[in-house]
């Protein structure tokens, strides 16, 4: 995800590559710079670039043109002489005026853990404000209650595990309502934790018989233990148990043993070693780095009844993820949304969650930065995958068209449009290979890819 | 004589209450023995795994927090976070609303089904299967065809305090003396009236008492439904502390709900006492 180049620089190429903010040629520029830029100032400056690239290149549509111009008469002056008859003042904030949207009050619903960050610092950090929208973020007690709350109507939009909006226009578990997925809040951040006792097993072949908590039927979670299980010759449905918990009850579960270990979101398998409950076994990360966890959520009918306020959303979002996906500011988001009005857990949990550098609860300090990481674009391949893994274990039965629903519920192509309206440099495609274990996933044969599985439910 | 009873009585609950709260306070000291870790590894750890501290806190911890608790009990940080005080009055609110919808309905219905043993045989069934239904059973039902949480809550509540307030309105009307009503025919007095005069005095007590039982029942369930739905209230108080694995909130709000749900019952208790007549 990169955002626009500087048109007015002599040394660089008006491509489409750049680093995250936008600022530099490249991403490893933008890493060495020291000072980066915050997404609060950018923006603005962001929308005069495009508009400004959009009229250097009309005027010099050969680029080597443009970098003669540039080089002869300085960039500063070659601005000024632009502005002088060209109204890029004007023009930018009409641009970035977009459409006004038809509904400013929403109301969005969260779960409090680390995966909702984008969707809960955009309230505190003001970036919904910015879209000229006035949002209420309002915690919510289960995946089911931020469901049903959303389709009610009561949520105008909603942090979803990413598989839901699935499960619900396909009308699993529920009636079936057209939902749709603008932006990916966050890839990886989850993590294999056990209980202390379990120290020595550390091999799943071992695990026969352990019972395992994951916060909900139709989540990353659910499918990630299921497949690392499976890899490693345990049959999740048979020789272990596996039982829906709400997050704040595994860390107890876990205390009382009840259970052996979950597959979470974090900060709760942070907070389980933060209390002395469980040690980290893996992160999820090393089961398939980069894999979705949580969406950000809204039914078809929002987006057909405000398409303004859901763009604003969108925007919002994106550029709330593009700030939380920088490092630096990972301490500062980790204050943001530590108190009780919205995740409501100790500082030092999250910012070990965030910042990569936690305890692993064996007495070790780790450092991953990409343990949590944030990325908006809605690949189509992830529903596809998600879909494979539904029908794997039975939630899906008899037939399903992969490809009509993942572009019904992840919304690539508008996202794509909004990001490139914002400046930022989405992704040309909405489909992408990835490995999971090693194993390559081609969403382009997912039934061949189902079918390369031994262990599965029969069906 | 009964002065001296009371005195003794206050004597030993100051008493047991201090030895409650010693035992508590041994209990809680936690085992101070830890495994040693380096500094860089203890400052990433909570106080649970770092000093041995016992993660049910003390009754002095928890005496600090209700006094912080008590000092801005109307704070409002945001729709995730308002001060005990604006989330007891939400419940009480909802309480009070699913309360009343409630006498409205079984007193009536009370009312008929004591007056006419034909409609008594033909309802009871239903309400013989519906009495002992928990309220979180009621939740998803009430959620999805509401399709309105903070409604819903208040259906919930009005949905299991209504039984006891109609049996025993039923039983109280049911169990008023043959001889009075027979009085009140020999004059000539008409049904309404009938029913006014004779009949709600009479059964009056008995109809108190259920709605004694209700109201107890309603605050249960408003603790209930609230940590299911969310949003606002004590219940989903305890659900956010809960989710923060933060006990010693959880305590002071038990003790909350506690004393609340006391003072509803007190209420009742006089209310009662000002109906109930000597035969």
């Amino acid at each position: 995800m990169s955002t626009f180049d500087d048109p007015f620089d002599a040394d660089r190429g008006l491509s489409r590559s750049g680093c995250v903010c936008g600022r530099h040629g490249s991403a490893a520029e933008h890493e060495r710079a020291a000072l980066c830029c915050e997404a609060v100032e950018s923006e603005t400056k962001r929308y005069e670039g495009v508009v400004a690239s959009a009229v250097m290149r009309a005027m010099f549509p050969k680029d080597a043109a443009r970098r003669a111009f540039l080089k002869s008469v300085g960039a500063s002056t070659a601005l000024a002489a632009l502005s002088q008859f060209f109204p890029l003042q004007t023009a930018t904030e009409a641009f970035a005026e977009a459409g006004t949207p038809e509904k400013k009050d929403l109301k969005i619903g969260f779960i409090p853990i680390t995966c909702a960050t984008p969707i809960i610092m955009a309230a505190p950090l003001g970036f919904y404000a910015r879209q000229g929208l006035n949002v209420e973020v309002v915690k919510t007690a289960g995946w089911a209650v931020v469901r049903d709350k959303t389709i009610n109507k009561e949520y105008d939009a909603a942090h979803m595990l990413a598989p839901m909006p699935l499960a619900i226009s396909l009308g699993l578990g529920s009636n079936p309502i057209a939902f749709t997925v603008p932006a990916i809040e966050n890839i990886n951040g989850q993590g294999i934790t056990l209980a202390i006792k379990h120290k020595d097993r550390r091999d799943p072949r071992d695990w026969k018989g352990m019972k395992f908590a994951i916060p909900f039927d139709y989540s990353m979670h659910n499918y990630l233990l299921r497949y690392y299980l499976a890899e490693h010759g345990v049959d999740p449905d048979t020789d272990v148990q596996l039982r829906s918990v709400p997050p704040p009850e595994m860390v107890a579960n876990l205390r009382a043993d009840n259970i052996d270990g979950f597959l979470a979101p974090d900060n709760i398998c942070q907070r389980a070693i933060y209390d002395g409950a469980g040690f980290m076994h893996i992160l999820s990360k090393e089961i398939w780095d980069g894999h979705p966890c949580c969406s950000f959520a809204a039914s078809r009918e929002f987006i057909t009844a405000s398409p303004n306020s859901f763009a604003a959303l969108t925007r919002a979002i994106v550029d709330a993820t593009a700030y939380a996906s920088k490092a630096e500011n990972r301490k500062e988001i980790a204050e943001a949304i530590a108190p009780a009005n919205y995740i409501n857990a100790p500082v030092t949990v999250l910012e070990q969650v965030l910042t990569g550098t936690y305890a692993d609860g064996l007495g070790g300090v780790k450092t991953d930065p990409k343990r949590v990481d944030f990325d908006p674009f809605p690949w189509q391949s992830f529903a596809v995958w998600m879909l494979t893994q539904m029908k794997r274990w039975g939630q899906i039965k008899g037939d399903v068209d992969y490809k009509q629903v993942a572009e019904q519920v992840y919304l690539a192509t508008d996202t794509r449009k909004v990001m490139a309206e914002m400046g930022l440099a989405p992704p040309a495609v909405s489909y992408k290979s990835f490995s999971v274990m090693g194993k390559t996933f081609d969403p382009a044969s997912p039934e061949d890819y189902l079918n390369s599985f031994k262990i599965r439910k029969a069906s | 004589m009964t002065a001296s009873l009371r005195f003794r009585a206050a004597i030993l609950s100051i008493a047991l209450f201090l030895a409650f709260i010693g035992i508590w306070h041994l209990a809680t000291r936690g085992t101070g023995n830890v495994g040693t870790m380096s500094p860089e590894y203890a400052k990433l750890m909570g106080l649970t795994a770092t000093q041995g501290k016992s993660a049910m806190p003390g009754p002095f911890e928890v005496g600090a927090k209700l006094w912080e608790h008590l000092k801005h009990p109307f704070y409002d940080k945001g729709p995730n976070d308002k001060g005990l005080g604006i989330q007891l009055g939400y419940s009480i609110a909802r309480v009070g609303l699913g309360y009343l919808l409630a006498v409205i309905v079984a007193i009536p219905v009370g009312f008929l089904i004591g007056m006419s043993p034909l409609i008594n045989r033909a309802l009871d069934p239903f309400i013989q299967i519906l009495k002992p239904i928990s309220p979180l059973a009621w939740m998803p039902l009430a959620l999805y065809t509401i399709k309105d949480s903070s409604l819903s809550a208040i259906f919930v509540i009005f949905i299991c305090s209504v039984w006891p307030m109609l049996l025993n309105t039923a039983f109280g009307v049911a169990a008023v003396r043959k001889e009075w009503i027979n009085v009140a025919r020999t004059l000539e007095v008409g049904t309404l009236r009938r029913a006014f005069t004779v009949i709600l005095p009479a059964a009056a007590p008995t109809i108190l008492t259920g709605m004694r039982i209700s109201i107890g029942i309603a605050w249960l369930v408003i603790v209930a439904a609230e940590m299911l739905v969310g949003g606002t209230g004590i219940g989903y108080f305890v659900w956010n502390e809960w989710n923060n694995l933060s006990i010693t909130n959880v305590i002071i709000a038990i003790l909350l709900i506690g004393l609340v749900g006391m003072l509803l019952d007190q209420i009742l208790a006089r209310a009662t006492a000002m109906v109930t007549f000597p035969e």
